[in-house]
């Protein structure tokens, strides 16, 4: 249906109209979004961190390791953003 | 007064010039009109991804936070701690699923979660009960902004309401004339308010007080003198089950409440929202390091204000703050806060107002109103939604304020299969849901009614931690009651929706299809779709 929408010319199709199937169907599934489940499970696991040592800088270990927690979280869901994100696009 | 005249001259220049944005922020961007929900409501569905970071931002980390989640770890420690987790937690959480609500919305011209749920499940009165637990939620939000600007009005020995009524008086004017517009241009100066407070603060305060190994140590030995059990720097085995699953509920809830959506929706691509999942942690590192000004004011020996007698805990940051810094700096750190109140206050009437106005006013009301009619209806609305949260902070106990929104935490997980599951799948009958929702409600409230506070001298609603040996488990370990109440949820809906479908009752239909989900920027929409098949 998509390439017959007379509304919507200026939007060139990513690919060559003849190489393109009928109805592309996109799909959101991709291996590397099992990285997500990492930031979900470890910050929860208290008995990971529930520590006073090894301090670091006066953070107890309890402070420090769940500072970490957050580019651990940012490493993960960054990493499912580059390999999911629509190619050949600029949106800014 | 007298003797913070120099801080309240900064915060209050500070809090007009952001007012004045907010008025001019109705030509930012300017559209070819205001007359629709998706320009008033959304900002045209157009905004990129430093103006998402920043919107989202603001919106969910709010002037309440900033004062409560330190005076939290000020009075009781680590457990306060839990509002780091529950930020890194929330991101991975809701990544694929946010996208899927995104695209769905974008495809059908949705404005609220309960748009979605109607389409999805055919059934205005799912979308009411989705929409009412939405409003009910947010109402006891916004008047906790109000508490935020009264803390640091309290600091600067401001007392009385008035101040209070002026600000929110000019939030209502600018809101009513440039809906989301004004947050999203308010909130650039508001985080980089907070930030430059914030990297100060954690700079210069700890070189004042003896550096953080004595800032922990000195918090340690403040909580071993006390004779409540579970506080400390660090967890004990009672509340390290409840500590998780506060952040994984409160991670659950966070994106149900109808101003976050509201945030996503307003984004202009599903990669707007990706590159924000994976940006928004940076405010969670500077919400851990605001917790840890709660460590910061007991090692500086601060003392909470008191009103009526009792300490008012939340007025441990402004107080500490006060202390700390330069006058003007104070006033600087002042203004943050009292700006960070007026971006998720905008946004969450906005939201409120545009729930009412979708699911309820056009749903039963007035069926065929016009995009013009819904724009209006939303913006008097919004209005409406001020007045109430003023009138519940004028009228009512501030403690009842705080009451309310732990509720609501709770109540808006209720929306979780509906709104969460619904978008993964169509699976549940309408009818079981609705039934879920009923079962989670009663048995959230109950929970929440029977926990006493000895501390405060409260019988009922005296926190959000339901110890399991109430239920019969041989244990002293507690749970936050969200999770607990959303389990009733499930697993009624999925016996309900099973013995409906089994008795053969008729399910909603789903106008939604499995492409919808995926849609991007650039795809046709449905109103497209109808528009270019009858021509």
């Amino acid at each position: 249906m998509r390439e017959e929408d007379p509304l919507a010319p200026q939007d060139p199709p990513p690919e060559p109209p003849t190489a393109a199937p009928a109805t592309p169907r996109r799909s959101d599934h991709h291996p590397l979004n099992w990285l997500l489940v990492v930031p979900v499970v470890v910050p929860l696991l208290t008995l990971l961190f529930n520590h006073d040592g090894p301090r670091i800088g006066g953070f107890p270990a309890f402070y420090w390791m769940q500072f970490a927690f957050i580019p651990l979280g940012v490493l993960c869901t960054a990493a499912v953003y580059q390999a999911t994100k629509r190619r050949k696009e600029d949106d800014r | 007064m007298k003797d913070h005249m120099t801080e309240f001259v900064v915060f209050a220049v500070l809090f007009v010039l952001v007012s004045g944005m907010g008025f001019v922020a109705a030509r930012w961007r300017r559209p070819e009109s205001m007359h629709s929900l998706d320009e008033w409501g959304l900002g045209g569905r157009s905004f990129g991804s430093w103006i998402t970071w920043f919107l989202i931002g603001g919106d969910l980390y709010t002037a309440y936070t900033f004062v409560a989640v330190p005076a939290l770890v000020f009075g009781a420690g680590a457990a306060g701690f839990y509002a780091v987790p529950y930020t890194i937690v929330v991101y991975p959480l809701v990544f694929l699923v946010l996208i899927r609500l995104w695209s769905v919305s974008h495809r059908h011209g949705f404005v609220t979660p309960a748009d979605f749920v109607r389409a999805r499940f055919g059934s205005p009165a799912l979308a009411a009960v989705v929409a009412v637990t939405g409003i009910v939620a947010t109402m006891p939000y916004i008047a906790l902004q109000l508490v935020g600007i009264e803390s640091v009005l309290k600091a600067m020995g401001v007392n009385g309401h008035w101040p209070i009524l002026i600000a929110f008086g000019i939030l209502a004017a600018y809101t009513y004339q440039s809906g989301l517009r004004a947050p999203a241009l308010i909130a650039f100066v508001k985080d980089a308010l907070i930030y430059i407070v914030i990297i100060v603060a954690v700079l210069y305060i700890p070189s004042k007080v003896g550096g953080w190994g004595n800032i922990f140590d000195t918090a340690q030995a403040k909580f071993a003198k006390t004779p409540a059990p579970s506080d400390g720097v660090l967890l004990d085995g009672t509340n390290q089950l409840n500590y998780a699953m506060l952040a994984l509920g409160s991670a659950l809830a966070l994106f149900l409440y109808p101003h976050s959506i509201t945030g996503v929706l307003a984004s202009k691509n599903r990669d707007v929202i990706k590159r924000n999942m994976a940006a928004l942690p940076a405010y969670s590192f500077v919400l851990g390091l605001i917790a840890l000004l709660g460590y910061m004011a007991i090692a500086g020996g601060v003392k909470p204000l008191t009103s009526g007698g009792k300490p008012d805990t939340n007025t441990v940051v402004p107080v500490l703050f006060d202390k700390m810094f330069p006058d003007w700096f104070a006033g600087v750190a002042f203004a943050a806060v009292g700006i960070g109140a007026l971006v998720p206050a905008a946004i969450m009437s906005i939201a409120a107002a545009n729930l009412f106005t979708r699911n309820i006013y056009k749903e039963f009301f007035h069926k065929d109103a016009t995009d013009k009619q819904e724009a209006v209806v939303s913006k008097l609305v919004s209005l409406l939604v001020k007045v109430g949260a003023v009138v519940c902070i004028l009228a009512l106990d501030p403690e009842f304020s705080i009451d309310l929104q732990l509720i609501g935490g709770v109540i808006i997980l209720q929306t979780l299969p509906a709104v969460g599951l619904g978008l993964v799948t169509n699976w549940f009958h309408r009818g079981g849901l609705i039934a879920g929702w009923v079962a989670g409600m009663a048995a959230g409230l109950w929970m929440l009614y029977e926990i006493p506070n000895p501390a405060k001298g409260k019988e009922h609603f005296g926190g959000s931690a339901y110890k399991l040996s109430e239920l019969g488990l041989d244990t002293k370990m507690t749970v936050y009651v969200g999770i607990l109440a959303l389990l009733v949820n499930l697993v009624v809906a999925v016996a309900v929706s099973l013995i409906l479908k089994a008795a053969g009752l008729e399910d909603g239909e789903d106008a939604t299809a499995p492409d919808d989900y995926t849609a991007d920027e650039g795809d046709p929409k449905v109103r497209d779709l109808e528009f270019s098949s009858s021509t």
